[in-house]
């Protein structure tokens, strides 16, 4: 596959891990903010690749982790309303909220459908004039210009049994309540790529500014995940925190302008609760006054419970680099991968499932005990 | 947090009308082909152009000059490890 | 003629009776099955027999590449394949919803003959029942198969070896990635086809001339390439190591996986095998299976390690590692 293949070449990613070996000097601990990274760096094994000096650690940035489980249940609880059909990314049909998940809602007889693009689930509305179809509007800036379409869509041709989720969130704020957060190790950011296609580059110069954060924006492909790397590690070993745009082939500084312009006109900033992180201030988007009436959760009548997180969930520390998962007290007893409590478990490449599957805590809980 | 890959536009249609009938390209990775909405894009993309597209949307179109520039700063890279290597 | 199928077809009356006449023995030659009596009375059997059963429900029904009646039939052969045997008949089962379509029944009937053909062997017992509308999704598939392992093989997990080879007979997650494409209304433009086929010719190619040689087979459906490997490591106590850049799989399936988020290593594949194989006479297995139609993309993926902890590990193509883990839940498509 063209602009694929190229930058997964085996001889670049070697001879930038090579690079990777002789920058990194000094311990330096990584965020990776992006689910899509977290899956990537994965998926092609590049933590074998990365210097033992280099710590990743995964961010907040995995839409369906980060949706709070009362929102889960919420929507469990619209698509048990008879007549509903729900409408999801495939992401989303398996996460677990407090008591339930779209999965358990369709085992249950709820009529719970996969799809690619909020453009489908409209499609599947005027499909089925006569039933209510409920879109699980998930995602960051990247998915939600979209989803504003397919709203405003709806609202220009009068599409009155279709609704939307509001689930969607912001990248910034919640990376600068991790910044602020007393204990912070993280020195660099892999920004998020896509993200930034919209967003712009610039969106990210606060990081370095004004808390000395490294940034570099990455592509997802192995050779683009480790440039990006050995940017930040550059940019610490020299002293010199900045924002490097590492793909340029998509994102440029302004970033996309028309699709945050569709956005704004559809949804507006608002408080919003984040698995594991709590409630985070302008870092959620509710739909403004013009297409309120495509909210599902108003048009159900359905108030999803607070985000309140049990107690003793470290997921806000882990996220932050500031606690290992066998610090929490609810890692491999309450929170297990098939009853996630918080994000790091609930996303399969989150830290604490990683955790979990690999046994990492275990070997280091004995080899300090030797 | 977003899955997003490229694909080359085979032909475009409508966009008559923003709302009423939005933009869409036909785009093809290896053979598989599904029509993707340009809403979000600031022009209409030619045939034989390359969009990134996320969740049904083109997101942006791809920059072959920079993604040219990129692999070859990469590349570079790769030449300079090359050589050190052949020295030591 | 009727068009539909109604719950009569099942009730075991006249109904049924010309379901059978009309349009199963029309394609069904068996003899066996044709004397319509309680059971099937097939000559015996020497040795030991293999004996398994697989229910097909696939959705869509019909796919670029086949049915859900060739993989009825070449799911059973395959499973009696890979355990080395020789599959002598089948049984054929239907739970029909009633309203289905005969004129679908009728072309699944066909695929169904054709792939008996294929894999030269006869349905020689059946049955159907039918469930009012909506208590079924159009048409339900089961075959059971019996088969004649031949004297002097001996396949089993636990034969696995430290420096045996690991090969696979294609490319993988042709058929996952057809049907994936098909529920989510891509259009694969003809480039996607399922892999569906019968292995037995294939099984029995490399039986007959290196039987010592070959260790274990395994046919890599539901979970995929990534959890069958997983399971034959798990059974053998073995470590794998297999090879990402090795492994077959077609640009336009790379494509859907792409544009999914699906691991194509988590794909079913419905025409594949696996071959674990003495090391000294891995290149003649692999050009025994490629002599077989079925086996013509056969090729080595991987070696076995060791008796370490079991496990699968696989180098990337971009050089680095990971572990392989079984699948847990169908692959969905993700956004992130």
């Amino acid at each position: 596959m063209k602009y694929v293949d190229e930058f997964r070449n085996p001889r670049l990613v070697r001879a930038i891990a090579c690079r990777l070996e002789n920058a990194a000097l000094n311990p330096v601990a990584i965020m990776e903010v992006c689910g899509t990274h977290t899956m990537s760096i994965f998926r092609h094994g590049l933590r074998e690749l990365i210097p033992r000096q280099i710590s990743l650690v995964s961010g907040p940035g995995c839409p369906v982790c980060v949706t709070p489980a009362g929102l889960i249940d919420a929507c469990a609880e619209i698509a048990a309303v008879p007549g509903v059909i729900i409408a999801s990314f495939g992401d989303m049909i398996r996460v677990p909220g407090a008591g339930t998940s779209l999965e358990n809602a369709r085992a249950a007889g709820a009529d719970v459908r996969m799809v690619l693009s909020a453009v489908s689930a409209l499609d599947i509305a005027r499909q089925n004039p006569d039933r209510q179809v409920v879109f699980i509007s998930v995602g960051f800036e990247t998915t939600t210009p979209g989803t504003a379409a397919a709203v405003m869509q709806a609202h220009a041709e009068n599409i009155s049994n279709f609704s939307i989720v509001p689930c969607n969130r912001t990248m910034p704020a919640p990376l600068r309540l991790l910044m602020e957060e007393p204990g912070s190790a993280i020195q660099g950011l892999l920004c998020p790529g896509h993200v930034s296609v919209i967003t712009g580059s610039s969106a990210f110069e606060f990081l370095p500014s004004e808390y000395g954060i490294a940034c570099a924006i990455a592509g997802f492909e192995p050779a683009d995940i480790m440039q990006g790397i050995l940017s930040i590690v550059e940019q610490v070993e020299n002293g010199n925190p900045h924002v490097e745009n590492c793909y340029g082939r998509a994102v440029n500084p302004g970033g996309n302008p028309r699709a945050r312009a569709l956005a704004e006109e559809v949804f507006r900033p608002c408080d919003a609760w984040w698995r594991g992180l709590g409630l985070i201030k302008e870092s959620g988007l509710a739909l403004r006054r013009r297409y309120r009436s495509f909210d599902a959760l108003q048009r159900f009548g359905i108030e999803p419970a607070p985000g309140n997180e049990p107690p003793g969930c470290l997921c806000g520390k882990i996220l932050r680099g500031a606690a290992t998962p066998v610090e929490c007290p609810l890692f491999e007893k309450k929170c297990v991968p098939s009853s996630p409590v918080g994000p790091c478990m609930v996303s399969a490449e989150g830290t604490c499932a990683a955790w979990y599957r690999y046994g990492i805590g275990h070997n280091r809980i004995h080899q300090t005990d030797d | 947090m977003c899955l997003a890959i490229p694909v080359k536009v085979i032909e475009t249609r409508g966009g008559t009308d923003a709302l009423l009938d939005p933009p869409v390209a036909i785009v093809d990775a290896e053979g598989i082909r599904q029509e993707v909405r340009l809403d979000l894009v600031d022009r209409m993309p030619e045939p034989g152009d390359w969009l990134i597209v996320h969740a049904g949307f083109a997101i942006n179109c791809l920059d072959p000059e920079e993604a040219r520039k990129n692999l070859e700063l990469m590349n570079e890279m790769a030449g300079q490890v090359g050589k050190a290597a052949d020295i030591s | 003629m009727e068009k539909q199928i109604k719950l009569d077809h099942g009730s075991g009356g006249m109904a049924s009776r010309r379901l059978v006449e009309s349009l199963f023995l029309k394609y069904l030659k068996s003899p066996v099955l044709a004397g319509m009596q309680d059971s099937a009375v097939i000559g015996s059997v020497d040795g030991r027999m293999a004996f398994s059963t697989d229910s097909y429900v696939v959705d869509p029904i019909f796919f670029p590449g086949g049915s859900i009646g060739d993989l009825a039939v070449n799911g059973t052969v395959n499973d009696l394949a890979m355990s080395g045997a020789a599959p002598v008949c089948l049984s054929l089962s239907f739970i029909l919803e009633e309203g289905f379509q005969l004129a679908q029944l009728e072309a699944i009937l066909q695929d169904i003959a054709r792939a008996c053909g294929h894999a030269g062997l006869d349905i020689v017992t059946g049955d159907t029942k039918v469930v009012p509308r909506g208590k079924a999704d159009k048409i339900f598939v089961n075959t059971s198969g019996i088969g004649q392992i031949p004297e002097g093989i001996n396949i089993s997990p636990s034969r696995i070896r430290q420096g045996d080879a690991i090969l696979v007979s294609g490319s993988i997650a042709n058929h996952g990635a057809t049907i994936l494409a098909e529920r989510l209304g891509l259009d694969s433009n003809d480039v996607l086809t399922s892999d569906t086929c019968p292995l037995n010719h294939l099984a029995a190619a490399i039986l007959e001339t290196a039987p010592d040689a070959v260790h274990a087979m395994r046919d890599p459906t539901r979970g995929g390439l990534a959890t069958a490997l997983w399971e034959l490591a798990e059974s053998s106590g073995c470590c794998f190591e297999i090879e990402e850049e090795a492994i077959p799989v077609e640009p336009p399936v790379r494509a859907v996986c792409e544009l999914t988020g699906i691991d194509p290593l988590y794909l079913a594949n419905e025409g594949r095998c696996i071959v674990i194989a003495a090391r000294e006479q891995a290149s003649t297995i692999r050009e025994l299976m490629r002599s077989v139609e079925q086996g013509s993309g056969a090729t080595v993926i991987g070696r076995v390690t060791g008796n370490r902890a079991a496990n699968v590990i696989l180098s990337t193509r971009s050089g680095g590692s990971r572990l392989i883990e079984p699948l847990s839940g169908e692959p969905l498509p993700r956004i992130c």
